[in-house]
């Protein structure tokens, strides 16, 4: 720690390279941490997605809906609590930009399963009461300043109503939360009731969508899983069972090989980084090398030398890797609160190892060459500047 | 001019006695270019494939108001109007050129590992006249469907992209099995990634009565479709539009395109201004190396304007190298590579990343743009720089 003033010192022996090789730096690492947490999402690190859930499709595909007579099937089966069956609406709410998801529920199973979520008894009673009333997630509902009342029409892209009409209008009821902070990841959904949308639709009456199923031990998901599917095997209306989280998951795989892409994208800007700092290192050390030589008459060993210059090597990547991702932060954290909605972006331990791991790993590799050309300095060419 | 050539020429002869430095702006650069070009590059591929598929002389029929094929539902009541329409164009035996399909979703896997995927793909039901439909559709592999039987013809892209296509190989769907008894090809299009089968086996299969998904007919000429518009959307029974086949399917590449050109503008530009630091610090020591050599030329009468176009020459010509590798990387890695992702029918679409001399030239200017803004200011410090105490080395 005494030598860090003479580090400071050394890094800011040409002020402009050393800020320029920072902000080259700072830029590197806020693609850094904005790639690596859309990783992150996409590997499925920062859902908080209830252990306790189970989604049973169609096993032809999702967008199948299975018929109503499996509910009572599936709800034999011990070690369930709840089940409930989900339609997904597909509406467009004004503009198709302004797209959430709805869906189609019932009002009593839905307090059962999502019981992460919080919807006050009263907002229930008056979903309840009137056919046409909807609850929406704190979240949507900031995002388009409702307040309960509020009608909401919207346009189904799949379903008609009986006259062949395509605009459904419906009224807010109920707001619901979190439990506790973030227990609830479905606060940017809306939720409609399945009775008046069954009977509404011009076509598909009494088929459920999908189900979702709560279960009372996590460590269960998977025979649980396997024994509703075991049900129907074989029927038309195969089933597949998996957790909520795999079948998200698997939502995004669909969109392709993301990781691939991002990883390929950060190898490129790492490859350029290292080039970058450690063209700046070789020439802050072949400048100084008469200095050196002066440290070295002084008593300072081979080693020190070597450490020293590690240590300026390390430090110039942890300054420029720590401001680029609190620069990252930032962005990520401007990103959630953007009038349009985005993927929950957010640098978790993970983005934050990788990044940490990457500073250190790039201050070594640039650090080390010049280091032991430093170390195997002769005094007497130094002094000479040879 | 000739003392400008000549000590541009000198300047750049220096060279590769900055090896180091002059190398950074190259990679930095090459990984912008490279980046920029590879990714606008499955954007363009994306946006290829869709706008290549359908004709503008057929005429698609859906839903009213549905964006998508697989949320229209046209009812058995409607589907003879609209093939009996004055329009449509008629093959020899007198019959309708038009064909009713539905389209399902379907799931198969892609991929293994961590990247497995059950990923869902296109079940189109086909009328005979679909095929006649479609000059562009051939049969590469095996044979057509029978009409009742559980069988599937597949596209090349489908059989390339999803596990378990093969000539003889089955599926199963809604708890029965398929045999999968021909590979087709579409010319690269975006019915390459769809599973075909007969019309009547799917409804039944899926059941879906008599309805179908959309209605495509031949037309004899692209304006009458403008004429069946307007006769379809008078008559209040039918609820349904109708648009040139191509129009659909080149809207539904809008959103992708968008997205991806979110992306690349993002991070291209992030990695520019990076790469531009990187620049600006290379030439600034470039012109701090040849400091004495530059107070030099100036004592012995070289005006400003040559020294600081001999160093703006080589940071764009750093630059323009570094766009050429970063644009042939792109191409040799990805051109031609078959990926496939969720179009916005919500099934799976099969394209190939296109580098084309578009993409390349602008991955070029990009460059070029950030060896002018990284060279001009080191440039600028060297036409002003006091040459007497330049030439003593301070």
């Amino acid at each position: 720690m005494k030598y860090f003033p003479l580090l400071w010192a050394t890094l800011w022996r040409k002020k402009a390279r050393t800020i320029l090789t920072l902000l080259s730096l700072l830029t590197a690492f806020l693609l850094l941490g904005l790639l690596q947490a859309a990783n992150s999402l996409f590997s499925g690190g920062t859902q908080r997605l209830s252990a306790n859930l189970l989604i049973t499709q169609a096993r032809v595909s999702f967008t199948s809906p299975l018929p109503m007579r499996h509910l009572s099937q599936i709800e034999s089966i011990p070690g369930i609590t709840a089940v409930q069956w989900s339609q997904f609406f597909g509406g467009d709410y004004k503009d198709p930009k302004n797209f959430f998801p709805q869906f189609a529920v019932d009002p009593d199973r839905w307090v059962q399963t999502f019981a992460e979520c919080r919807l006050p008894d009263e907002q229930l009673a008056a979903w309840k009461q009137s056919r046409n009333a909807v609850i929406a997630g704190r979240g949507l509902a900031d995002r388009f300043g409702w307040k309960l009342g509020e009608p909401i029409p919207l346009l189904s892209q799949i379903w008609p109503l009986k006259d062949g009409s395509r605009a459904w209008n419906f009224e807010l009821a109920g707001i619901f939360d979190d439990r506790s902070e973030g227990s609830c990841p479905r606060m940017g959904n809306m939720y409609i009731r399945y009775d008046y949308f069954d009977e509404a639709r011009q076509y598909g009456q009494g088929l459920a969508g999908l189900y979702v199923v709560r279960i009372k031990d996590p460590n269960q998901a998977e025979a649980i899983g396997r024994q509703i599917d075991a049900l129907f095997e074989n029927s038309p209306d195969e089933t597949k069972t998996q957790s909520e989280k795999e079948f998200s998951l698997n939502f995004v795989r669909q969109v392709g090989n993301l990781s691939l892409i991002l990883n390929s994208i950060l190898g490129a800007v790492f490859f350029t980084i290292l080039m970058l700092t450690g063209n700046t290192m070789s020439q802050a050390v072949r400048e100084r090398i008469p200095e050196l030589a002066v440290l070295k008459t002084l008593g300072f060993t081979n080693g020190m030398v070597l450490g020293l210059v590690v240590a300026e090597s390390l430090l110039l990547c942890l300054l420029g890797g720590l401001a680029g991702m609190g620069l990252a932060t930032l962005v990520m954290q401007g990103l959630a609160h953007a009038p349009v909605p985005f993927p929950p972006l957010e640098a978790d331990l993970r983005v934050w190892l990788v990044a940490f791991a990457s500073m250190f790993g790039v201050g070594l590799l640039v650090g080390l060459p010049p280091a032991l050309k430093a170390m195997r300095l002769s005094i007497v060419d130094g002094l000479s500047g040879r | 001019m000739n003392r400008i050539l000549a000590i541009i020429w000198m300047n750049l002869c220096s060279v590769p006695q900055r090896l180091g430095s002059s190398l950074v702006i190259v990679i930095g650069i090459a990984g912008v270019v490279g980046v920029l070009v590879a990714l606008l590059a499955m954007s363009q591929g994306f946006g290829a494939t869709l706008k290549s598929t359908g004709k503008t002389d057929r005429a698609l029929f859906l839903s009213a108001g549905v964006t998508t094929e697989l949320s229209s539902v046209l009812g058995a009541d409607v589907v003879p109007i609209l093939r009996e329409l004055p329009n449509v164009v008629r093959d020899a035996d007198g019959k309708p050129l038009a064909s009713a399909e539905i389209m399902v979703i379907t799931e198969l896997s892609r991929g293994s590992g961590d990247n497995q995927a059950d990923v869902n793909v296109s079940l189109r039901g086909v009328e005979p006249a679909g095929l006649k439909l479609r000059p562009e559709v051939t049969l590469r592999e095996g044979r057509w469907f029978t009409p009742g039987l559980r069988e599937i013809v597949a596209g090349q892209g489908a059989a390339q992209q999803f596990d378990g296509i093969t000539l003889g190989s089955t599926l199963k769907f809604r708890g029965s099995e398929w045999t999968v008894v021909g590979i087709f090809s579409a010319d690269g299009d975006a019915h390459d990634s769809e599973l075909w089968t007969d019309a009547d086996t799917a409804r039944s299969a899926f059941g879906r009565g008599n309805s179908a998904s959309s209605v495509l007919a031949q037309m004899t000429a692209p304006a009458d479709i403008e004429t069946i518009k307007t006769t379809v959307q008078a008559d209040p029974r039918l609820r349904v539009d109708a648009m040139p086949e191509q129009e659909y399917f080149s809207n539904q590449s809008k959103q992708f395109t968008q997205q991806i050109g979110l992306l690349t503008g993002v991070v291209a530009t992030i990695m520019a201004i990076g790469a531009l630091f990187g620049a600006l610090n290379s030439m600034y020591s470039a012109v701090s190396t040849r400091q004495v050599e530059i107070a030099t030329l100036r004592a012995i009468g070289f005006g400003g304007l040559p020294v600081a176009l001999s160093v703006l020459a080589e940071a764009m010509l750093l630059a323009l190298s570094g766009g050429v590798l970063g644009g042939l990387i792109a191409y040799v890695l990805f051109n031609n590579m078959t990926v496939s992702t969720l179009g916005s029918n919500f099934t799976q679409v099969a394209f190939n990343f296109a580098v084309t001399p578009e993409l390349m030239q602008k991955g070029l200017l990009w460059a070029m743009a950030i060896g002018l803004l990284g060279g001009l200011p080191p440039a600028l410090k060297a036409a002003r720089q006091p040459v007497v105490e330049a030439l003593r080395g301070r």
